[in-house]
């Protein structure tokens, strides 16, 4: 069997194991690549039909290339979508213009987040995050719980293995489940060649420049390339040694800015 | 801050559509060989400066990571530490340990591997088992200068039970050891003869200096002139792919969910092992029900699936409409797994509460999750000696590995790890938390009598009442002691005693005599092989449904055939039931001359046909849980001794509960 039929497989294990254990989940769904893959795979999973919402955190600093995207896909894939903002923080003036990148992302992003797990009560909250992103994120679970308070306690974290997950919560605290943990950005890629997965054109170049990773347009730089095949990309990652998140700002704010971001919720 | 992008235009096309190139899923695309490698060892044997040494050596750091470690160094006021590259949390860079698992990925020679970071203190223990779990390859290591240490011996401990056999040992540090050869080579011997007694064969023993890079990629002709095997990233490399994972074996599929989105059924699972077709027969354990497999669920392929292999996620539909739901197992007709309460295995317990006798825990196999436990400590495994504990124990503590008996709450379905090792190790959860793990080492694959249950509708109802309650109500708990041997042996005179005995001791007991069923629930059955076999059977579930209410059940019949009576045991254990084979034994000459009902005078004549013993054979037990020698020990003796050992069984086993919440033994 081959290594990404390996990786499709435990992710739709993964999946499944997360809608049978958990009564009310839902999927952020952010647009990117992994997320296009991640609705792929639960298509797969679930026999065409996903049972459950997918949430569209809109910072209200969305490309809208991406927004015209997300309305593409919301009737090609028959999904049911919510889109919450976070008025709250947006009505006192938060944003890039006049805040640093980490305090944005956290109110527009984690505060969000919050703000849609008080309202809708979910106990599971399937992400699309990879170990290969970030140094943090190499240390996570497949089933990570999260406190009440939304937070990781990343020293104390529960054994896994052999297919069998924390699947148990206290009321007010959720499970993120993590069904791409173990896929490269490469691996990805691969897969989307392998499947056919459609994803948002700006992936690809218009006049020499792509963006390698999709968020807030004030801190989302694109990089240069002539690159506007899948080949391509796969070639270009096979060769290239620049990090995935080098071009979003907030992770370079500050020494361990990702760490503190994720202690306190971010995906 | 750039400007604001502009608006799209109405005609904008937002979405790529890739030209697929994928083919078939079950043949898979272009592949690169990549292997998961765990990193074990003593805490500061040098895990994670080996790591960050690979990465290095290899060119596989993103830019910016080596600078990243090179600054935060300095920040630490010390030399580059390899280590940080991994260790990125503020409180590792601190404490310089590693806390939790780590997985990073590197390319060597057109080769991927993903290196999973276990951590060496003990308390991480979890970490560690959670990272080895998922290797393929293992690389354990060990300071040149402190050599093994006790995490040495328990990681190697935990890697056999884990199921990675593939090790390879790096001696490291040897710049320590002034890189002598006697020193590595007494190391070698030690660690080759330690990882023997755990059936593992390392696969190489490498000498290295991670923190000077000698013979991590990079020969070391000037301080190892001596060595000539293989560099680490050689010994790697030769033996990369993922291989041994999911070899073929009998179909199992754990059924994970059943959906009704629309108007099919799917059925929903993974292939644990072994494959599956179209038109395949499958039976649904524990119910046995069995259906067609109508299609394979192909959702975003390019052609619909035919056939699914092991390791895959899969759904299905079947061609009749029997019911699934999450934790069947199917099997093909033949190769069945067992289905029992009772469960033989070496676990492994991590919690810092210890796991104690006769507590409740719940037993996660596959997708299957019932209450079970312990009901026998057989051995309590010291993970630095190897040794078994003397004293009987009534608890496993952290980190200690022990050979125990569960029994469940409902039928488990399972295998014995060497046989199917996905269907042959499970996770112990106690509250909301994973504590522990086993491999199951013991499987009675059954010898059922019992065909599969063919009506449809036919469910098994599950009283409220459970088998403990009924034992703490009763004082005592069921059994089936089934007697065997010749006709005059002595059966019944026993069974008479024992049930007077036993009943006095306020014990509820009964006799099932053969002869009294052939009277009536047995009335239709005459003496031909089949009619004797189906005899057989229908005392066997009649003593069950006794025992199962609760009481001692003494069956008396000759039931001669091995098979027959292995059939009773393997149901009464599959339903968690005490059984003890009882052989009566005593010499068909004793047993002719006593003749009780001149039954023997008649078989001489011809006027009985098929006697056992006589022109019917009688096959003796060959692992009777007790023999009673009715011809050469008196009754009193006899009865004395099956009493002793019914008492043994069915007695309630006073816990200590008092010791409950007290800190656990450790090793």
């Amino acid at each position: 069997m081959s290594y990404l039929q390996h990786l499709e497989d435990q992710s739709i294990y993964i999946l499944r194991e997360a809608f049978a254990n958990f009564k009310n989940m839902a999927m952020p769904w952010s647009m990117g690549k992994d997320s296009n893959t991640l609705i792929w795979l639960a298509k797969k999973a679930f026999a065409g039909k996903i049972p459950f919402p997918l949430l569209h955190i809109d910072t209200t600093y969305e490309f809208p290339e991406m927004l015209a995207f997300r309305e593409w896909a919301r009737k090609h894939y028959e999904i049911d979508l919510i889109v919450m903002v976070n008025e709250e923080a947006r009505k006192r003036g938060v944003g890039y213009e006049t805040h640093d990148p980490v305090t944005v992302t956290h109110e527009l992003k984690s505060a969000a987040l919050q703000q849609a797990l008080a309202k809708y009560k979910w106990d599971a909250l399937v992400t699309g995050i990879r170990r290969d992103e970030d140094s943090t994120r190499a240390k996570e679970r497949y089933f990570s719980p999260r406190t009440a308070d939304n937070e990781w306690e990343y020293r104390d974290q529960p054994p896994e293995f052999w297919g069998q997950f924390t699947t148990a919560v206290k009321p007010g605290e959720h499970v993120r489940v993590q069904p791409l943990l173990d896929w490269t950005e490469l691996d990805i890629w691969e897969y989307v060649r392998r499947e056919g997965i459609p994803i948002p054109k700006m992936y690809f170049a218009e006049n020499g420049r792509r963006y390698r990773s999709l968020g807030c347009w004030p801190i989302t730089k694109s990089i240069e390339s002539s690159v506007d095949t899948l080949e391509g990309i796969v070639e270009e990652l096979k060769t290239t040694k620049t990090s995935e998140r080098a071009g979003r700002a907030q992770d370079h704010h500050e020494r361990n800015a990702m760490q503190k971001l994720r202690a306190k919720g971010f995906m | 801050m750039p400007p604001a992008p502009k608006p799209v235009p109405a005609d904008y096309v937002p979405v790529f559509f890739p030209k697929r190139q994928g083919g078939a899923r079950a043949a898979g695309g272009p592949e690169e060989p990549r292997t998961s490698i765990v990193v074990v060892g003593h805490v500061d044997h040098g895990k994670s400066t080996l790591i960050g040494r690979l990465l290095a050596d290899t060119g596989s750091l993103p830019e910016g990571k080596l600078e990243a470690a090179e600054k935060a160094s300095r920040e630490e006021g010390m030399p580059l530490e390899y280590a940080f590259l991994l260790d990125a949390l503020l409180e590792e860079q601190a404490q310089n340990i590693t806390i939790d698992t780590t997985r990073i990925g590197f390319r060597h020679n057109g080769r991927s591997f993903e290196i999973i970071d276990a951590p060496g203190h003990r308390e991480f223990i979890k970490n560690m088992v959670t990272g080895a779990a998922a290797a393929e390859e293992a690389i354990l290591l060990i300071d040149a200068k402190e050599g093994l240490r006790e995490q040495t011996r328990r990681h190697g401990l935990l890697l056999s039970l884990l199921g990675v056999s593939r090790v390879i040992v790096a001696v490291n540090k040897m710049d320590l050891v002034d890189w002598k050869e006697d020193r590595f080579r007494a190391l070698e011997r030690e660690i080759r003869e330690y990882l023997g007694g755990l059936a593992i064969s390392p696969r190489e023993v490498i000498p290295i200096s991670a923190r000077e890079g000698a013979n991590v990629m990079r020969r070391d002709p000037k301080n190892l002139s001596w060595w000539k095997g293989l560099t680490l990233l050689e010994a790697l490399t030769a033996a990369a792919g993922r291989q041994g994972v999911q070899a073929e074996g009998p179909l199992r599929f754990s059924v994970q969910d059943v959906y009704r989105f629309d108007a099919r059924r799917v059925v929903a699972g993974k292939l644990e092992s072994g494959r599956l077709k179209v038109g395949d027969p499958i039976v649904f354990f524990p119910d046995r029900k069995s259906s067609r497999i109508k299609t394979i669920e192909s959702w975003g392929e390019e052609e619909s699936l035919k056939e699914v292999g092991p390791g895959q996620s899969v759904a299905v539909t079947l061609e009749e409409q029997i019911f699934v739901e999450r934790g069947h197992v199917g099997s093909l007709p033949d190769h069945s797994p067992v289905e029992s309460r009772e469960v033989r295995a070496r676990i492994f317990w991590l919690d810092p509460e210890p796991l104690r006798l006769q507590a409740p825990v719940q037993l996660r196999l596959g997708t299957q999750s019932v209450e079970a436990r312990i009901v026998a400590i057989d051995r309590v495994v010291d993970a630095e000696k190897l040794e078994a504990a003397n004293e009987a124990r009534e608890e496993v503590g952290r980190f200690e590995v022990a050979e125990v008996r569960l029994r469940c709450r409902r039928p488990l379905v399972y295998d014995s790890h060497e046989k199917v090792a996905a269907t042959g190790r499970f996770a112990l959860q106690r509250g909301a938390r994973i504590g522990g793990g086993g491999i199951i080492t013991e499987a009675d694959y059954p010898v059922s009598l019992a065909k599969a249950v063919t009506g449809e509708h036919l469910t098994w109802t599950e009283g409220r009442v459970s088998s403990e309650a009924r034992a703490s109500h009763f004082g005592h708990e069921g059994a089936v002691i089934w007697l065997t041997g010749l006709s005059g042996s002595g059966k019944s005179t026993i069974a008479v005693a024992l049930e007077s005995l036993l009943f006095r001791r306020g014990i509820g007991s009964m006799i099932l005599d053969g002869d009294n069923l052939r009277h009536g629930l047995c009335a239709d059955l005459g003496f031909s092989l089949e009619d004797r076999a189906e005899n057989i059977r229908r005392a066997g579930e009649v003593a069950k449904l006794m025992a199962e209410s609760g009481l001692v059940v003494i069956s008396s019949l000759i039931s001669p055939l091995q098979k027959e009576r292995e059939a009773v045991r393997s149901s009464c254990h599959a339903s968690g039931l005490n059984f003890s084979e009882v052989y009566i034994d005593a010499p068909i000459a004793a047993c002719e001359k006593r003749d009780p009902r001149g039954l023997y005078q008649k078989a001489r004549k011809g006027e009985i046909k098929g006697f056992t013993g006589i022109d019917s054979p009688y096959e003796p037990p060959q692992k009777a849980d007790l023999v009673l020698h009715t011809a050469t020990e008196k009754v009193e003796e006899s009865v004395g001794r099956l009493l002793e050992h019914v008492l043994g069984l069915v007695q309630l086993k006073e816990v200590d509960r008092a010791s409950a919440g007290g800190p656990g033994g450790q090793i």
